[in-house]
């Protein structure tokens, strides 16, 4: 019985670490300022009855980045490194749907067409980064550095102009809400999008091969599977996570501006993956937790913004609270307190026996 | 026969020279930033291609690079190629002066253009640019104007540090500090991130604390600031519960202010090349500039809602 617990014990314990760190920053709010986590439902400037506070923010400003990781995850898990070139790719990604909805008329079938476009180029351009890293066994993180470089320059030369727009109710209702649905859209994308990504894992053998390539590549192709193509696919659905949240990044503001769409957020990707208890060096993995690694990663800068830290000290505030979560989460640290917490049952099991 | 030739060949060279001699061209030497900058960029680049083109008498070389060493060796090259003129807008304001000593040891008079170079005014012959700390005066007069009660402001400032940023915050800074019903809400950079300001507009509005006023440094923050307002459905604009000012004229921009969405909108201009021009001619009659002082300060002006109308936006509108 002890035994059965202690599996499933162990077989989440990887999840402890994100649901501990969300956790710490919820009770810490809570002592703070109470109201934090009130949720309040007012009437847009649309007119239609949507819900505001805090806690809605943290969902739907995670949402790029949480997409950003599932994706992350896979090419981690399969190829032992990480792709730095997220944000660039998300800005083409969204460059190439609004090149398209400025060509004509913004109608849902040009929403659908530019979403289709803008996936297939960024699909393109993950099929790129992993030729290089699967057939010419380049390091991922020197692979994706050549577009890490030149993506926003692509970005740029796609649309011309430095700040185009595009205005209509349709785009607002994919960036803010849908009339009558009180949930910020992003927040639907992300639930949808998780589903979608469970469902592949639960019918297809991806999970499972993505694991076996990660941990021994050699003994995965002797097996019989493509370790060429489990990586390659990898980095295509990351560039299809990269068109997702470029089209959310977009349609958030009805304006792209190539230089600054999710700048930097390949930092926090990779640090959502790493908070999410995976291997940086690739092998087992779990999607659900580098996701909650980005909602914690997310309450951490809101918790940040309301207790008015200047948005300069920001980044310092966080990598102070990522060394701790990361050292926590290290397996040096798990070890000690696992011997700790040997330790102490042990005495207690001893005095026990003596009683 | 043969002698007949070249006869005629000599008169069609004496010929091509004189007609070449009377379309005599102007050659200047451009070296300026790349258009994917920015918008403002984008109308400076465009407005100079405008102006010194082949139909004005002009031969242009350009040269974009957000590099200071790059821009050194290109302007250098247009010394060596002999340009009659030297235009520049310089990545950084320090490391010229070999350049421009070289310039002027040969005969090539320097104008610079949007951005001051640290170096002896005897360097160049004229400085056209715009005057930050004005725009941010002009905002804040504009602001004094409107008469209310308590101005409560979320100030939304550009990358720190960068000259926009500085001239665009003072005279706030200075207003809020000298009076007792200004008061800045939150003071926070977005680093020109459209996104990022968004986020510091929702943790106001999360926060339940009064604001009044947004007063964000460029076109694209405010447009971030808007967003948030339009999810927590709090009104802003012409005579509505939130006054939004932002700064550059994007048309985009100026077109929320025409529909009074927007209230006020600073502008940054970026039209200097008609400017040197004249100066340019006026050299090449033989005449002396004898300027006031060298550093030319664009007209620049800030839009209230109230009065813009579609041939503002049309003339001083940057981008589409």
């Amino acid at each position: 019985m002890a035994k059965q617990a202690k599996k499933n014990w162990s077989k989440h314990s990887q999840l402890l670490v994100p649901l501990l760190s969300i956790a710490l920053i919820i009770l810490f709010n809570a002592f703070r300022d109470p109201s934090f986590f009130s949720i309040e439902v007012t009437t847009n400037n649309a007119g239609s009855t949507v819900l505001t506070g805090n806690l809605i923010s943290i969902l739907n400003g995670a949402s790029e980045l949480a997409i950003l990781a599932m994706g992350m995850t896979l090419v981690t898990a399969a190829c032992g490194g990480q792709d730095i070139s997220v944000g660039a790719l998300a800005a083409i990604a969204g460059s190439v749907f609004v090149k398209v909805l400025r060509a004509g008329e913004i109608t849902p079938l040009a929403i659908a067409l530019g979403f289709v476009a803008c996936c297939a180029v960024a699909m393109a351009f993950g099929a790129f980064n992993g030729t290089l890293v699967s057939v010419f066994k380049i390091q991922p993180m020197i692979a994706t550095l050549v577009l890490f470089t030149c993506g926003r320059s692509v970005a740029y030369w796609i649309n011309g102009g430095a700040t185009p727009t595009v205005e209509s109710p349709l785009i607002n209702a994919i960036g803010s809400f849908i009339p009558g649905v009180p949930v910020p859209t992003p927040i639907i994308i992300v639930i949808i999008t998780a589903i979608v990504l469970s469902l592949v894992f639960k019918f297809t053998t991806l999970g499972l091969y993505t694991q076996a390539v990660g941990i021994n590549q050699r003994a995965a192709r002797l097996n019989g599977i493509n370790t060429t193509g489990i990586k390659l696919l990898s980095f295509m659905i990351l560039g299809a996570c990269c068109a997702i949240a470029g089209v959310i990044a977009v349609s958030r503001l009805s304006l792209i501006n190539h230089e600054t769409l999710l700048l930097d957020i390949e930092m926090d990707a990779i640090l959502a993956v790493a908070i999410g208890g995976n291997a940086l060096g690739g092998g087992k993995f779990k999607v659900a937790g580098s996701v909650l690694g980005a909602y914690a990663i997310q309450a951490l800068t809101i918790t940040l913004y309301a207790m008015k830290v200047p948005s300069t000290d920001v980044k310092a505030y966080k990598a102070i609270v990522i060394i701790l979560i990361v050292v926590i989460g290290s397996p040096v640290v798990k070890a000690k307190l696992n011997q700790l917490w040997k330790k102490l049952t042990a005495g207690k099991a001893g005095k026990e026996a003596a009683a | 026969m043969k002698k007949f030739a070249a006869l005629l060949l000599a008169m069609l060279l004496v010929l091509t020279m004189t007609v070449g001699s009377a379309m005599a061209e102007v050659t200047v030497g451009i070296v300026n930033n790349p258009p994917s900058e920015s918008g403002y960029r984008e109308a400076n680049v465009k407005d100079f291609e405008a102006v010194f083109s082949a139909e004005n008498g002009y031969a242009a070389k350009t040269y974009y690079s957000l590099k200071n060493d790059e821009q050194l060796a290109a302007a250098q090259q247009f010394i060596t190629d002999g340009v009659d003129y030297l235009l520049i807008s310089a990545a950084e304001t320090t490391g010229w002066d070999a350049v421009l000593t070289s310039a002027q040891e040969n005969g090539i008079p320097v104008f610079l253009f949007d951005r001051m170079i640290a170096c002896d005014e005897s360097l160049y012959e004229a400085a056209v640019v715009s005057d930050m700390a004005n725009q941010g005066k002009l905002a804040v007069e504009w602001l004094i104007a409107q008469n209310l009660e308590a101005y409560n402001i979320i100030h939304i400032q550009g990358a720190m540090g960068s000259d926009a940023q500085i001239g665009r915050t003072g005279a706030l800074d200075e207003q809020v500090a000298n009076n007792e019903n200004w008061k800045l809400v939150v003071q926070q950079t977005a680093t020109w991130d459209e996104a990022e300001a968004k986020k510091i507009t929702e943790s106001v509005i999360n926060s339940k604390e009064a604001f009044n006023i947004i007063y964000a440094e460029n076109d694209g923050m405010a447009k971030g600031a808007v967003a948030a307002l339009d999810e927590a459905g709090i009104s802003h604009g012409v005579g509505k519960d939130v006054i939004v000012m932002g700064f550059d004229c994007n048309r985009w921009a100026l077109r929320e202010l025409l529909s009074g969405n927007w209230n006020y909108d600073g502008q940054c201009s970026p039209f200097q090349a008609q400017v040197i021009s004249d100066l340019i001619q006026k050299l090449e009659a033989g005449e002396a500039l004898n300027l006031e002082s060298k550093k030319i300060i664009s007209e620049e002006k800030g839009f209230d809602a109230t009065t813009i109308t579609q041939a503002d936006i049309d003339t001083y509108g940057l981008g589409e």
